[in-house]
This record gives C-alpha cells, sequence and structure tokens, in this order.
C-alpha cells in the first residue's frame, strides 16, 4: 500500500516514520504484556497485574508514566555525552533493523534488494551502543557486563548470519520479499499446497537462528551481559527512568523484530497458503499473519528464558565457536549440494 | 658450554630489553570489585571484596558485620524465656530450630526433661523449620544460576510448611514456641492430616526442583566441579552440616548426638556426596529434605500422648553451671554455652552458628574462580546473614 502511494516525498517519510514507530513500539508492548506480565506469571505460579485495567492490560501504560516521571540520574564519573547517547544507540539499531521486514505484498518500508544482509549489518550496531553504555557508566558492574555483552553478541553474530545464508542460498535471493515469493511459490517434492516454509528444508538453520538469536537479544540462558544474580543488571546497572524505559523498549522491541526477521526466513512470513500473494487483501492479512507468527516465536523465547539457568561467558563462547558455527556451516555446504543437485 | 660471543650476549640483553618494554606496555591492573553489602547475589547483607584480573578473581575477602546486632550480649539482661524471642531472629528463615538447642542447654542446666511429647512434637517443628529453610535454598539455587522460575516454586510450596508452623506456633517466621521443661501448647485438632498433606506437596515439589534443575545441562556445567571443598580443608575450615557432608563427611550431630531430640528412634539416613563441588552441595540439601519429610511422617505416626509441659518452677532461675549443646540446624552445627550464675538472666551466652563458620572457607575456595562462580558458590554454601552476623 505504501509502494502504491504516489504521494509527496515528505508524507511518504512521515508515513514510514509513523509505521516504523508503531511496527516496533506497538509489537514491543503487546510482548511485553503478553509474555513478561502474563504468561510468565502463569509459568510462575501467580496472576501478574491484575488491577489496571481488565486483567491488567493498562498496567504497561502505568510503568511508562512511572519510568518518564523518574529523574534522569547521570552518574558523578559518568562520561555524560556517552552515557546519555547509549540508549539511542541500542533503539536506532532496533528502527533500522525493522525497515526490512515486509508484511506485505505492498506493505513494506525498504525493498531493498540487500535486505537480509542490510539487517544482519545494522543488527550490529547494538554492540556499540551496550559498549558505549558499558563504558560512559564508570562503573564496575556496567563495564563488566558491557565487555561481556560485546564478546557475546560478536561471537553469536557469526552462527546467526551463517544460518541466513542456507535461506539465501535456497531462495537465490537477499531481498526479504523475495524470500517470502519463493517461500509462498516453492513445493516440497512436487506438492505447493502450502508452499514451502524453509523451516521444512532449513530446519537445522532455523534453531540456530533461534539459539543465535536468543544470544543477540542477551535473554537467559546467554543473559551473562545482564546477569542480574552477580552484575546487578549489567550495562544498564546506572540507568534509570527514561532511559532505563529505552533500553526496556530496545530488549522487547528487538526480541519482537528478531522473531518477524525468523519468521520471514523460516515460517514463510505473511503468505496464507492458498490466497495469491499479489492479491490487495494481503496488505491487511499480511502483517496480521506475520504478527501472530512473531507472537509464537517470542513465545518460545520467553518461555526459555524464564525456564533455563546461565551460561558462564566461556562455556557460552565454546558453544557458539566450536558447536554453532560448525553446524552452520556444514548446513551451508549440505545446502549448496543439494540446490546444485536438484 | 661453548663461549658466547660479544655480538650474541649484546642481541640478547637487547631482546630482553625489548620484552621488558612490551611488558611494561602491556601491564594491566587488577580491579577491586565490591560485592556487597547492598547487592542481590548476598541476599542480606555481606560484603566481599574481590581482586579480579579481568574475570578472574585474585583474591576475595569477605567483610561481615553490618547486620551485627549483638545477640549475645543482649541475652546477659534478658531472662530465659525471653531469650528465645531474640534467638529466633538468628537464622530467620528456620527459625524453631534457632530456639531448641538453647533451651536443650538451659534445660540441661535445670536438669528438667520434657515429657516424651513435647519431645516429639519438638522434633516435628524442628524438621519442618529445616524443609522450611532448605526449600528456599533449592528455589534460591536456580536464581544464582540465573533461573528465575524454580525460586517461585520453592516460595509456594514452602507456604505448606509455614501454614502448618504458624497453625501450630502462631507465628509464621518467629514461632517462640519452645519452652524450658516443654512447649507453650499442644497440636490443635486436625493438624496432623494437614500436615502429611504439606508433607506430600513437599516432596512433589523436590521432584520438581529435581526436573528444573538437577537434570539441566546448563545447571550441571555451572555447579559441577565449581567450588570443590576437600574434606580435610572443609574440616580445617570448621564446615559443617550439609556443606560438609557433600564433602564426604558422613557426620550428621542428629545421628551422632542426638541430645533431647528424638532423632534415633526414627528410620531415617544421613546422605553424603564424594564430590564436594556446588553440585554435590545442592544434591545432598535436596535429598535431606525428603528424608526430613519422611521423619515428620514418622514422627506424627508414633507421637506419644500426654502432657507437653514438665513441672518446672513459674519464677525460672538456672542454678549456676556452665553446659553445652548443639544440634543439626539448617545451616549446620548450631549451639549454644551457656553459663549461669544461678540468677534469672544467663550470665553469658556464646553462640556457634553455622553459618559464621561456613563463610569462613570463601577467601580460600574464591581464589581464582571466575566472578560468575562466585555467586554459584556463595548460593551453594548457603548463609542466612543473620546466621552469621548475630
Amino acid at each position: 500500500m505504501i509502494a502504491a502511494i504516489t504521494d509527496p516525498w515528505w508524507f511518504q517519510t512521515t508515513l514510514r516514520v509513523v509505521g516504523g514507530l508503531a511496527a516496533v513500539l506497538l509489537v514491543a508492548g503487546t510482548l511485553v504484556y503478553l509474555h513478561l506480565f502474563k504468561m510468565v506469571s502463569f509459568m510462575q505460579s501467580r496472576l501478574g497485574p491484575m488491577e489496571a485495567g481488565p486483567f491488567g492490560s493498562l498496567q504497561l501504560l502505568a510503568e511508562v508514566g512511572k519510568f518518564i516521571q523518574k529523574e534522569d540520574i547521570f552518574p558523578r564519573k559518568a562520561d555524560r555525552f556517552v552515557f546519555a547517547a547509549a540508549p539511542f544507540v541500542v533503539l536506532m539499531s532496533t528502527f533500522l533493523l525493522v525497515v526490512v521486514v515486509p508484511g506485505g505484498p505492498d506493505a513494506w518500508f525498504v525493498d531493498s534488494e540487500i535486505g537480509i544482509y542490510l539487517g544482519m549489518a545494522v543488527s550490529s550496531v547494538s554492540v556499540i551502543g551496550i559498549l558505549m553504555a558499558g563504558w560512559g557508566s564508570a562503573s564496575k558492574y556496567s563495564l563488566l557486563g558491557g565487555l561481556r555483552a560485546t564478546g557475546q553478541l560478536i561471537a553469536y553474530e557469526l552462527p546467526l548470519i551463517l544460518a541466513v545464508l542456507g535461506v539465501v542460498i535456497q531462495a537465490e535471493t537477499m531481498n526479504m520479499q523475495g524470500i517470502v515469493l519463493a517461500q509462498a511459490e516453492g513445493e516440497i517434492f512436487g506438492w505447493g499446497a502450502i508452499g514451502n516454509p524453509y523451516i521444512l528444508t532449513q530446519g537445522v538453520a532455523f534453531l540456530i537462528f533461534l539459539i543465535a538469536m536468543q544470544a543477540e537479544l542477551t535473554q537467559t540462558p546467554f543473559d551473562m551481559p545482564i546477569a542480574e544474580s552477580e552484575l546487578v543488571t549489567g550495562y544498564m546497572t546506572e540507568y534509570s527512568g527514561m532511559r532505563f524505559l529505552l533500553f526496556f523498549i530496545g530488549e522487547f522491541a528487538t526480541a519482537g523484530v528478531f522473531s518477524a526477521i525468523a519468521a520471514v526466513l523460516f515460517l514463510g512470513g505473511w503468505y496464507i497458503p492458498g490466497i495469491d500473494p499479489a492479491n490487495n487483501i494481503m496488505n491487511v492479512l499480511g502483517p496480521i499473519v506475520l504478527i501472530t507468527k512473531v507472537v509464537v516465536l517470542t513465545f518460545i523465547v520467553f518461555w526459555v528464558r524464564f525456564t533455563f539457568p546461565r551460561f558462564r561467558e566461556d562455556q557460552l563462547q565454546k558453544l557458539a565457536w566450536k558447536v554453532l558455527i560448525p553446524i552452520a556451516l556444514a548446513n551451508i555446504v549440505v545446502t549448496g549440494v543439494l540446490k546444485v543437485a536438484f | 658450554m661453548t663461549a658466547i660471543s660479544d655480538r650474541d650476549q649484546l642481541s640478547y640483553i637487547a631482546a630482553q630489553a625489548a620484552d621488558a618494554r612490551v611488558n611494561v606496555e602491556l601491564e594491566t591492573e587488577g580491579m577491586t570489585l565490591n560485592i556487597g553489602p547492598q547487592h542481590p547475589a548476598t541476599h542480606g547483607t555481606l560484603r566481599i571484596v574481590a581482586k579480579l584480573d579481568g574475570e578472574q578473581v585474585i583474591a576475595a575477602d569477605p567483610v561481615m558485620g553490618y547486620m551485627h546486632r549483638g545477640y549475645e550480649k543482649l541475652t546477659e539482661v534478658r531472662t530465659y524465656p525471653q531469650v528465645t524471642t531474640l534467638i529466633n531472629r538468628i537464622d530467620w528463615v528456620g527459625s524453631f530450630a534457632n530456639e531448641v538447642p538453647f533451651i536443650l542447654a538451659a534445660e540441661k542446666l535445670m536438669e528438667v526433661e520434657a515429657p516424651p511429647r513435647a519431645q516429639w512434637i519438638r522434633t516435628i517443628l524442628f524438621e519442618m523449620s529445616r524443609i522450611a529453610n532448605i526449600s528456599l535454598f533449592l528455589g534460591d539455587m536456580g536464581l544464582q544460576v540465573g533461573a528465575v522460575t524454580p525460586a517461585f516454586f520453592a516460595f509456594r510450596d514452602r507456604e505448606h510448611v509455614l501454614n502448618q508452623i504458624e497453625a501450630v506456633t502462631g507465628g509464621r517466621f518467629h514461632p517462640n514456641f519452645d519452652r524450658i521443661g516443654g512447649l507453650k501448647d499442644d497440636l490443635p485438632a486436625g493438624w496432623i492430616t494437614e500436615t502429611k498433606r504439606a508433607m506430600k506437596k513437599i516432596r512433589s515439589f523436590c521432584d520438581e526442583i529435581e526436573g528444573l534443575l538437577q537434570g539441566n545441562e546448563i545447571f550441571e556445567a555451572r555447579t559441577r566441579g565449581i567450588g570443590v571443598i576437600p574434606a580435610d580443608i572443609g574440616l580445617g575450615y570448621g564446615l559443617s552440616g550439609a556443606n560438609i557432608r557433600a564433602s564426604g563427611v558422613d557426620w550428621d550431630t542428629r545421628r551422632d548426638n542426638p541430645c533431647g531430640l528424638v532423632h534415633d528412634e526414627l528410620d531415617w539416613k544421613v546422605w553424603t556426596h564424594v564430590d564436594g563441588d556446588s553440585f554435590a552441595r545442592f544434591w545432598v540439601r535436596l535429598q535431606e529434605v525428603r528424608e526430613s519429610t519422611k521423619m515428620v511422617d514418622q514422627l506424627l505416626d508414633g507421637l506419644p500422648g500426654g502432657p507437653v509441659m514438665a513441672k518446672v518452677p513459674r519464677i525460672i532461675k538456672v542454678p549456676a553451671g556452665e553446659a553445652y549443646v548443639e544440634t543439626e540446624n539448617p545451616l549446620g552445627v548450631m549451639g549454644y554455652y551457656i553459663v549461669s550464675k544461678g540468677d534469672l538472666v544467663p550470665y553469658r551466652v556464646k553462640i556457634r552458628s553455622a553459618s559464621f563458620n561456613n563463610i569462613s572457607i570463601t577467601p580460600w575456595l574464591l581464589k581464582g574462580v571466575y566472578v560468575p562462580d562466585i555467586v554459584t558458590i556463595l548460593g551453594s554454601l548457603y548463609f542466612i546473614l543473620g546466621d552469621i552476623d548475630r
């Protein structure tokens, strides 16, 4: 729909900014309410927020209001500019990441030929923000957390990208829209009723992507950088009020956006089997289908987060370099050979 | 040996100098990290001053005393029945167990013996406070390695035991129920069946924790081989309770020296583990909770009748003398050394609390471990701050 608009550039830009904000903030809010407030509460035999609004659905507004009212504290020895800028850098990477996710045949922000490549590249920007937060806080806990986060995020970037490569080889394109269409038009041994969501042929890559995604999001069992029982909250320790809220939004929004990318790459993205992908109705149904898949994937993320203990720093590096990367490389080789053979 | 030419020697000196320069440039500085007194890992106000080289601990020093309340001195101005109110607060998670050794020591001085029914109920409450205490540990151990949910399960199921303790004593955390010569009251009606139901729930909680943590590869990777205490070193530092049993020392005061409690009439087992690491300490405590639930069931079945209070004077004056009694409390061996001059108040009370000795091994144990393991090791040693500082 956005593409079909032949309006002036400023109108399109405004529309895309509003759409991007909605895609990040609304999804993040939904995930906080569904998963952090309710799903986890039921797992831990409690009810979660019940007072604010029906079933506590307005609790999020209360929380945001609380954070906005709080004092904006700078530690005395902090590097003020770096400290203040860090949450924005982290959140910026999320906003840059969301632009590559297509929501329908015409509902996209950027239809780039190198879509997934761009996404993987901008997702690394958050490392800089986290390192800035760790260094700028002038706190030992923050510094330890920031350094741990940097080592971990760089290590898990590799299996993430290598897992994506399998999909790219199979789809023969890096364009996200193209990957969705390739899955919609794909066939499994000549049977094309449901297309070919790549979870079926790239199951190994999907698992690697999920594990690496969990690490990129620094969720348990890979939450060594935050490790609230030892480093208090790692690089976020010194943040309060609005800036903490930005980190908080960044955490959940990134979970949503990464899940959206996983949904596009492996679960078929926005297409519905049986409906022509070029049909205009997909611009309305597509985002709904995509968000449903996002909720399912983030459910797995938070289910794991609240069940497992966390790895030690050296153990999680070992998992990345000795297990995930070799398997991902083998997956690429097998995919390439099969691609040539069939 | 061949003679070294001048040229060789000069190049050797130059290389040495270059090495030295590089070493000076790459010289790193250790970082001192204050863990605590306000920190989520220490559950209380313990402070650990850790000198770090990167993530590795070079030296760690526990600093205690932030919560010192002077109980040993305060007992000197309180009559014997008043003291139990105070010492409830030493190990606040299993508080009934704190009262028992003090009362037993005072009874020993007065040469009074509680009637059998009182002894049995004492043992029941003693074991139930152990269950309340250690089930908290089982959840907390998950929390220390990053699993949040077991802690909630622990708080949920500990409630069953606390409810039963409250039904008898009127206090969930600070019962203040033990008296010289017996107990304040008898059991309320219907308590026995309710308690049996609670024990069943605790057993299923143990199975749940076993499934959540013991079989989990990450949990085992984080705890196995971490913080190994050899038996001789553990004994040298005065470790007791599950901490030393996890190192393979078969020593349980309940079995070896049951003064005043009836553990010797029950069918139970002292669990030990050979490894001595964090996992062994977790495992031994898990088995101990199961053993305690079995004990409580047996005690409830064989509960004798009769009064719960022996004949003691209305105003308690303890004859002059000295007595020491120690029992196997949830955290380890706890003992009271009472010196009496025949007054209404004790002349001097020395409290031997388990956590104080258990924590004394930390400088030895934390040397060379990584920062994340500090938390695991401290969690597996399991101390209560009130029990350290008193």
